[in-house]
């Protein structure tokens, strides 16, 4: 039996090396020191802006999710569909060229959060978070232990995405398992739920310790509320507050073609942009985000016609806000020196790109970068900083896209990496 | 800045009311395409999740094309549309998406839609009639 597993492990190795033989030619032991880190000449497919490069670390890994880079420069992704029975992929750069040359994974759980802090690296499923013991870049499997447990499963804005702060605290999106709080979700002429019972355990994001096991979702504390969905959040080292990019609402026109025609749909309602205190509430199901008025709106299903506000009013705003339906998947406040030093302390942005906005051509697809000034709130408009994932110019169905930028992790020596959700791409950006 | 965001949403309005001649939602405009009205109600009410060509959103909407549900039993394929599906898996994928009952749609939209999308995308299968989605939502 044992001989088994570590025979099919072997296998495993040998078959997931095979798979990065494109990107990673074999190279002698004694050419190591020599080789150095250079950008593709393609830049892997992407472009960027002037005197920044990328190279591709891997390709092929699967469906990936979030990624974290070890402080050894070990890169690790997670999938959200198990290859080979394993949810994480651990990718090692050996010879100092950036691409990656072993390609090993563990964990038999799929998921979406990875972040590595304290020593440990977290990792979540659906329904839990777990943490193993780092020691010079390497997980000890076996020391894992599950920090929370228990979570309800749902599909629909089920993936669980964790940060931690430097204050011994763990966050977890719980993302609502509907669209706007109907009765019958996503249903025409089906009415809000007021009070919306959802909201009691999801569209938020929870605070737990990060320190202690087995904690169930009641021992966590609701941190923020009124968050339909967040996948992409980041703890803002120099400000010591958390930031998340929040998902808004899709069909208002076909939920209610009286008051919404497809080309206010597409541009409505806005992705927003939330620094996020403990207490916040930034209005979900109730209202959405205008970016057009500036204004939380009151939501059709509790009575807006899109002028309205009512109890809207008080809700907590976005310090900044994206065009409808880009879908921002990560967040990651670069502290790094390795890119030109306007970057530093910016945010970047994944925008995993759009599906509901018909008949306008699709957004998104891109990175984006966001300048900030010393008091935590940005300090210009938006950048396009990367594009060319998705292969044309203009993508109408979002299956055209040949690939989606998803995680965003910055590197021990500033590297900025990306990953992709189509068929696992890791692209690192660096300095040319 | 503003300005451009302004004169952009006036063209995006002039643009929308020429646009929702085939996206929009009034009856009167049903009536003129009546011919093709599966692609109307298609429009209006599965596109947004299923897209134009019927291709779906990876990981949330699944495609309608080629595969057993569009092209297979139609008492199963009427159900999907009635009744709306949640937690099944699509060709070996899951989606994280739910599809939603379309039961206030009439007999005759449903049947046209299920025809359009079986002799659409690729797909080649038998017409549904409102006769048979009568006889599923009678059932239900
Ligand atoms: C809100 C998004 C949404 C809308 C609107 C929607 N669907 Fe779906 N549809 C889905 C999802 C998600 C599934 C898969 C559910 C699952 O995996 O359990 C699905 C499944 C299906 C299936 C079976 C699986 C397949 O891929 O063939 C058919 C057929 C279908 N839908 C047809 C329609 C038709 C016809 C309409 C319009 C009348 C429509 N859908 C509107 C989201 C939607």
């Amino acid at each position: 039996m044992k001989k088994s597993i570590i025979l099919s492990a072997l296998f495993g190795l040998l078959v997931n090396t095979s798979l990065l033989a494109n990107t990673a030619p074999k190279k002698s032991p004694k050419a190591q020191k020599s080789i150095k880190l250079k950008a593709d000449v393609d830049n892997g497919g992407l472009t960027l802006p002037k005197g920044i490069g990328a190279l591709v670390v891997a390709d092929g890994l699967g469906k990936a999710r979030h990624l974290a880079v070890a402080p050894n420069g070990d890169v690790y992704v997670r999938l959200n569909k198990l290859v080979n029975g394993k949810g994480t992929v651990v990718l090692k750069d050996t010879d100092g060229d950036g691409k990656a040359d072993q390609n090993t994974s563990f964990g038999n759980f799929l998921g979406t959060g990875i972040v590595i802090g304290n020593g440990y690296l977290y990792a979540s499923s659906d329904t839990s978070v777990v943490r193993y013991p780092m020691k010079d870049g390497k997980v000890d499997e076996a020391a894992g232990e599950t920090i929370v447990t228990g979570l309800e499963h749902y599909s629909e804005h089920g993936s669980k995405s964790i940060e931690l702060d430097d204050k011994g605290h763990l966050y977890v999106t719980f993302g609502a398992p509907s669209n706007a709080c109907q009765e019958k979700n996503r249903q025409k002429g089906s009415k809000g739920m007021d009070p919306c019972p959802i909201l009691e355990w999801h569209g938020g994001i929870w605070q737990f310790d990060a320190n202690k096991k087995n904690q169930k979702q009641a021992d966590g504390v609701r941190y923020a509320t009124g968050l339909r969905n967040v996948v992409g959040l980041d703890w803002n080292k120099q400000q010591g507050e958390l930031y998340a990019m929040q998902h808004g609402r899709d069909q208002l026109n076909t939920m209610f073609s009286t008051l919404y025609n497809a080309e206010q749909n597409a541009e409505l309602p806005s992705e927003e942009f939330c620094l996020v205190k403990k207490g916040s509430d930034f209005g979900w199901p109730y209202c959405y985000h205008d970016r057009f008025q500036n204004k939380k709106m009151l939501a059709p299903e509790y009575g807006g016609d899109g002028k309205i506000q009512e109890r809207c009013e008080g809700k907590d705003q976005p310090i900044m806000a994206f065009p409808a339906h880009w879908a921002p998947n990560a967040l990651l406040f670069y502290t790094g020196n390795l890119l030109p030093a306007k970057y530093k302390n910016g945010a970047f942005i994944c925008f995993h790109g759009s599906w509901n906005r018909a008949p306008l051509k699709q957004g998104g697809y891109f990175v984006a970068f966001v300048p900030f000034g010393k008091n935590g709130k940005p300090s210009g408009e938006y950048e396009v900083f990367a594009e060319g994932f998705a292969g044309g110019s203009e993508i109408k169905n979002p299956n055209e896209a040949k690939a989606r930028p998803m995680g965003l992790a910055q590197g021990p020596d500033g590297s900025l990496y990306i990953s992709d959700s189509v068929k696992g791409k890791v692209w690192r950006v660096i300095k040319n | 800045m503003f300005k451009y965001i302004v004169t952009g949403l006036l063209l995006v309005g002039m643009l929308g009311s020429a646009v929702s001649a085939r996206y929009g939602q009034k009856n009167t405009i049903h009536k003129a395409i009546q011919a093709d009205s599966g692609q109307l109600v298609y429009e209006n009410y599965c596109l947004a999740c299923h897209q134009e060509d019927g291709s779906g959103v990876p990981n949330l909407n699944p495609p309608l094309i080629q595969n057993e549900w569009v092209l297979g039993d139609s008492v199963r394929l009427i159900k999907v549309v009635l009744n709306g599906l949640k937690g099944v898996e699509v060709a070996g994928e899951s989606y994280s998406n739910e599809m939603p009952s379309h039961d206030f749609l009439s007999d005759k939209d449903i049947a046209n839609v299920l025809t359009y999308i079986r002799k659409s995308f690729g797909n080649k299968a038998n017409a549904i009639t409102p006769a048979m989605v009568k006889m599923q939502r009678a059932k239900k």
